[in-house]
């Protein structure tokens, strides 16, 4: 039974990574395209925790807490980028 | 814990599908809705329901199924619960930014256009450092 719902899981971020990319494509605005990339990142964690699920490993959370991070921290450097065109002051 | 196994299964199931269907709705409401301060409600959703649901199937498969306990997935849901209203505030400060500076032009959405700053006050993008507060260098 797990194994359905992991497959639904799998399929559904799937398509959610899908629709980002089109919206990270299409545009029209640079933050439409930042919050695309941080939309994107989100659904590949979620990926990570269902691939750390179907192997039965608990080691791939640590890949999962990284990438939160980093992804945070991007997001973080690109705004502050284009609000004070600088990112440390 | 003592739940059996076909139960424990069920719950495991239940909290994947959850979060997998609000991934997939977040994900589609950034494609759907039509501008960006309502696209910025789709993901946000996304993170803390979709994730969360499917960091607590995790924890539950990991104590129910297997017997083993985990924190590794409540610290990655902690440190997302605390990101994603930052990164989204910080979006939504970058795109009135843009359209002040006439950067970026948009469709007035249901909640028609943001109003304009009065004369005083900012919207804090390019505003100097209050004196007084860390970030100001100039006071020192």
């Amino acid at each position: 039974m797990i194994e359905y719902a992991l497959g639904f899981g799998f399929v559904a971020l799937g398509l959610a990574l899908a629709l980002n990319l089109w919206r990270l494509l299409k545009g029209p605005g640079v933050t439409d395209r930042i919050l695309a990339l941080d939309t994107m990142v989100i659904n590949i964690i979620g990926i990570i925790v269902l691939a750390g699920i179907a192997g039965g490993s608990g080691s791939s959370f640590e890949a999962a807490l990284l990438l939160a991070m980093v992804g945070f921290v991007g997001t973080v450097a690109y705004a502050k980028f284009l609000l004070r065109g600088d990112i440390i002051e | 814990m003592s739940v059996p196994l076909p139960l424990a299964e069920v719950i495991v199931s239940l909290l994947i599908v959850i979060g997998g269907s609000f991934a997939l709705i977040g994900s589609w409401g950034l494609v759907r809705l039509p501008s960006l301060m309502e696209r910025l409600h789709g993901p946000t959703k996304a993170t803390t329901l979709g994730l969360g649901g499917m960091l607590l199937g995790s924890v539950a498969y990991f104590q129910l199924v297997r017997g083993e306990w985990t924190t590794h997935e409540l610290l990655v849901s902690v440190f997302l619960f605390v990101t994603a209203p930052i990164s989204a505030n910080l979006i939504a400060k970058v795109h009135l930014h843009r359209l002040r500076l006439g950067e970026a032009s948009e469709a007035a959405g249901p909640a028609g256009r943001p109003a304009p700053p009065t004369a005083d006050t900012d919207w804090a993008t390019h505003e100097a450092p209050h004196l007084g507060t860390p970030g100001d260098m100039a006071g020192d």
